[in-house]
């Protein structure tokens, strides 16, 4: 995930050293991550609310054994992921969905890139609530394995070999399902975002969801 | 080879993360150029990215960062609790 260079190795031996208070300092940028990544497994405020404290807690419990091999914010979102699945359980809700087989050979080279240089979506569209809210809608509906990626890709903006290492799959299927996800929500959304694209209706017949 | 619009689609979210190789990629290119069905699927996609990242479209909720920050106060303020270096 984005966040500007700051010395969390630094931080992280000063709070194992006794300034524990840097605890605080240490996880403000990945609060919205956490709670991000939680929701999207748990899927209602009350659940995931208590998942991120429990996972910030775990997290400081255990700090000494973050050994720096991977970034902090992907070994936090590996402790959300934990406790958002143990949630579930516990709930005796956990519907498992099927693991699907990925077809699509692909061991391309890859190299994430940051969700920064699309700027180009009209910003009259943004501004709209309708539009925010199916979005919303959209992806809570995902299935699971779909949901879980697209918000550690897409809204937690990890890239792709940490979204790997969060959800202990490998960086081929983090791709096919992140292509499958953002299928999907691009089919249910269309219908929104037509106004958004220079089209008459001719054109909107001929696309391939019509 | 002439790229058809299925094959464009099979790579859309790759050629938004930037994860196709260079050939392929102009190779798209030449085929959203006179492609606007392709375009538009393009467009609408990363459409849906610019809004995910959009912090009003997933908001937290009112006061989880106090309620947050409060737990770990407790937290911190039991040193039975102190990070183990193990």
């Amino acid at each position: 995930m984005a966040t500007t260079e700051r010395d969390e190795a630094g931080l992280i031996a000063r709070i194992l050293a006794g300034q524990k208070e840097l605890f605080h300092e240490l996880i403000r940028p990945y609060e919205r991550m956490v709670y991000m990544t939680v929701f999207s497994i748990v899927r209602n405020e009350t659940d995931a609310e208590d998942c991120a404290q429990e996972t910030m807690v775990n997290a400081y419990r255990h700090l000494g054994k973050f050994r720096g091999e991977a970034k902090f914010s992907t070994w936090l979102a590996t402790i959300a992921v934990n406790e958002g699945r143990q949630k579930l359980r516990k709930a005796k809700r956990a519907k498992e969905d099927s693991l699907d087989e990925p077809s699509e050979g692909d061991d391309q080279q890859f190299t994430p890139a940051p969700l920064t240089d699309w700027r180009e979506i009209p910003l009259e569209a943004l501004e709209r609530k309708e539009l925010r809210e199916a979005l919303r809608t959209a992806v809570a509906e995902l299935p699971g394995i779909y949901r879980e990626i697209f918000t550690l890709r897409d809204l937690d903006e990890l890239n792709v070999a940490e979204t790997a290492a969060a959800l202990h799959i490998n960086e081929n299927m983090v791709k096919v399902r992140l292509h499958r996800a953002r299928m999907m929500l691009q089919k249910r959304l269309a219908p929104y975002l037509k106004t958004t694209a220079p089209a008459k209706k001719e054109f909107w017949r001929r696309m391939p969801w019509n | 080879m002439e790229l058809n619009c299925k094959h464009v689609w099979a790579y859309i979210s790759d050629y938004i993360d930037n994860s196709v190789p260079p050939e392929l990629r102009e190779e798209i290119e030449r085929h959203l150029e006179h492609c606007e069905i392709c375009s538009a699927i393009l467009d609408s996609t990363r459409n849906i990215l610019v809004l995910t990242g959009d912090d009003r479209t997933f908001e937290l909720p009112v006061g989880y960062s106090e309620r947050l920050h409060g737990r770990l106060a407790r937290e911190l303020a039991d040193e039975a609790n102190a990070p183990t270096t193990g």
